[in-house]
C-alpha cells in the first residue's frame, strides 16, 4: 500500500500537481484568450487525461481534488464542486487505458476534446441542480467548443511536454533485459 | 477491471466532494482563503513582471517626452486646481441650502485604490478580486467604481484580498435611473455572455420614453449603491411581456474586460 501511495518515482504526481497549480494560475491572471477567443480556457481536463493514462491512481484522486479546490479557490464556484468532473473524466479513461493507443496524437486530440467539453458541462450541471443563477446564454455554446478545441489542440503539447518533463528529471524505470540464465539453451556436444 | 482500490480512490475523492460542498458559508471563506494564499507568491512574481515593461519604458524616455509630460500634467493640474475652487464653492452654496431647507447633509464617500489581481477562471460568473482586505476596513456590499462608472460590489472578503461582483452578472442587481424628462427606473441585470460591455436594464415602465444616448446611473434604492454613480448609456429598448414593461441595453462606461485598478467606495 505505502509503495502505491509514495511510490519511489514520485516526481511524476509532483509535477503534475504542479503543473495543474500554474494551469489554474494561468488562467486566472491571463486575459489574453478571453479578448481574442470570448473564452478562458481550462487546461485541467488535458492534465486530468495525461494523468489517467500515464499515472496511477492516487495522481489521479490527488488531481481531481487539489486541481479542483485550486480551481474553485480561484473562482465564485462553491468549493468543491470541480472536483466530480474531474474524477468523473479521470477514472473512465483510466480504467480502460490499455485499450487506447495514448501514443497517439490524435487519440490525445480526441480525448483532451471529449474531456474539455464533458468537464465545463458537469460543472454547469452540477451548479444548475444547486439551484445558483450563471451567466448563460447563446454565447455559453460558443465558449464551450472554444474550450473543447482549445483543449483538444492542447492535450497533445501536454503529453509532450510532460514526457519530455519525465524523461528529463524523473527516474527511468529499470528495462528488464530478456536475456535470462534459467531460459539459455545449453549447447554442447556432451549427451544429456 | 473494477478492483477494490479503484472504488476506494473513486469513494475518498466523492467524499472529499461531498464534504467540502457541504461545509457551511464561514468555514468554506476560510478554506478559499487559506488556500488562495498559496498563490500569493506568484501573484507578486506576475505583478513585478507586469510592472518590469513599464520601468523600462520609463528609464528610455527622451528628455524631451519628459518635458512634454511635465507641461501637460502642469496643465491638467491648474485645470483641476480650479475646477476644485469652484466644487468647493458649489458644496459650500449646497450647504446653505440644505441648511434653509432643513434637509440632511449627506456624509461625502471616501474612496481607497484597489489592483485587480485576477479575473474569474469560470466563464460562467463575472467576478475579480482585488488586493484590499478587512486589514484595509473593506466589508461586503460595498461600492466599486472606475473614473468611467459603476463596476460592480465586494462580495466576498479575507483579510488581504476582496471578491468584486462586476455588473452584468446575475448576482450583482442594480437599481438604475435614466436620466430623461420621466426619470425611468429599472433594475440592471445579466449581461451578454461574450460582450462584458452590455447589460441589460428591466423592468421599465411601459411608458419609458427611451431614447438611445441617454445616461443611466444608479438611483441610490436598495442601499448598496449611493445615487448618481454614472452607470452606462442606452443602446436600445424594445417592449416586452406584450407591453407590461420594458427593457433596455445599456452600454457600460466602465471597460470590465480590462480593468487594471478601481476605487472601493466607503461610506
Amino acid at each position: 500500500m505505502l509503495n502505491v501511495l509514495f511510490p519511489v518515482n514520485f516526481f511524476q504526481p509532483i509535477l503534475i500537481l504542479a503543473c495543474a497549480f500554474l494551469a489554474v494560475f494561468g488562467e486566472a491572471t491571463l486575459a489574453a484568450p478571453r479578448h481574442l477567443l470570448g473564452a478562458q480556457v481550462d487546461l485541467l481536463p488535458a492534465l486530468m487525461v495525461y494523468a489517467a493514462l500515464n499515472a496511477g491512481l492516487p495522481t489521479i484522486a490527488l488531481l481531481a481534488v487539489f486541481g479542483g479546490v485550486w480551481f474553485d479557490t480561484l473562482s465564485a464556484n462553491p468549493l468543491g464542486i470541480s472536483i466530480l468532473p474531474l474524477a468523473v473524466i479521470g477514472w473512465p479513461i483510466y480504467l480502460r487505458r490499455d485499450l487506447i493507443l495514448h501514443d497517439l496524437p490524435f487519440a490525445q486530440f480526441v480525448l483532451g476534446a471529449a474531456a474539455s467539453a464533458a468537464a465545463p458541462a458537469l460543472t454547469l450541471l452540477l451548479l444548475l441542480s444547486g439551484g445558483k443563477e450563471l451567466l448563460l446564454g447563446w454565447g455559453t455554446l460558443w465558449q464551450w467548443i472554444v474550450m473543447a478545441a482549445v483543449g483538444a489542440v492542447a492535450t497533445p503539447f501536454i503529453f509532450s511536454l510532460m514526457d519530455a518533463c519525465n524523461r528529463a528529471l524523473g527516474y527511468q524505470e529499470r528495462v528488464e533485459p530478456g536475456f535470462r540464465l534459467d531460459r539459455e539453451i545449453q549447447r554442447s556436444r556432451k549427451k544429456l | 477491471m473494477f478492483k477494490q482500490k479503484n472504488y476506494l480512490a473513486l469513494g475518498a475523492v466523492v467524499l472529499v466532494a461531498i464534504i467540502l460542498l457541504s461545509l457551511p458559508s464561514r468555514a468554506t471563506a476560510r478554506l478559499k482563503l487559506s488556500v488562495g494564499s498559496w498563490f500569493l507568491p506568484l501573484f507578486g512574481l506576475a505583478g513585478a513582471a507586469q510592472q518590469l515593461p513599464a520601468d523600462l519604458a520609463d528609464s528610455v524616455l527622451t528628455r524631451h517626452e519628459l518635458l512634454h509630460q511635465v507641461d501637460t500634467l502642469r496643465r491638467e493640474n491648474q485645470q483641476l486646481r480650479s475646477q476644485a475652487v469652484q466644487g468647493v464653492a458649489i458644496a459650500r452654496e449646497n450647504d446653505q441650502l440644505r441648511a434653509l431647507f432643513n434637509w440632511q447633509r449627506q456624509s461625502p464617500w471616501r474612496l481607497k485604490l484597489a489592483n485587480v489581481v485576477m479575473r474569474d477562471p469560470a466563464n460562467w460568473w463575472r467576478t475579480v478580486q482585488i488586493d484590499l482586505g478587512t486589514r484595509d476596513g473593506l466589508r461586503e456590499n460595498l461600492p466599486v467604481i472606475t473614473d468611467a462608472g459603476l463596476v460592480g460590489r465586494v462580495s466576498s472578503v479575507s483579510q488581504t484580498r476582496a471578491q468584486v461582483i462586476l455588473v452584468g452578472d446575475p448576482n450583482c442587481r442594480v437599481s438604475a435611473l435614466v436620466e430623461n424628462a420621466s426619470r425611468d427606473m429599472g433594475v440592471l441585470l445579466a449581461g451578454g455572455t461574450l460582450d462584458t460591455s452590455l447589460v441589460e436594464l428591466t423592468y421599465l415602465a411601459s411608458s419609458a420614453n427611451l431614447k438611445p444616448g441617454q445616461s443611466v446611473i444608479t438611483s441610490g434604492l436598495g442601499g448598496i449603491f449611493p445615487k448618481g454613480i454614472p452607470i452606462g448609456q442606452v443602446v436600445d429598448s424594445r417592449s416586452v411581456e406584450y407591453g407590461l414593461y420594458t427593457d433596455a441595453r445599456v452600454k457600460l462606461n466602465a471597460n470590465l474586460g480590462s480593468l487594471e485598478q478601481v476605487w472601493v467606495l466607503f461610506p
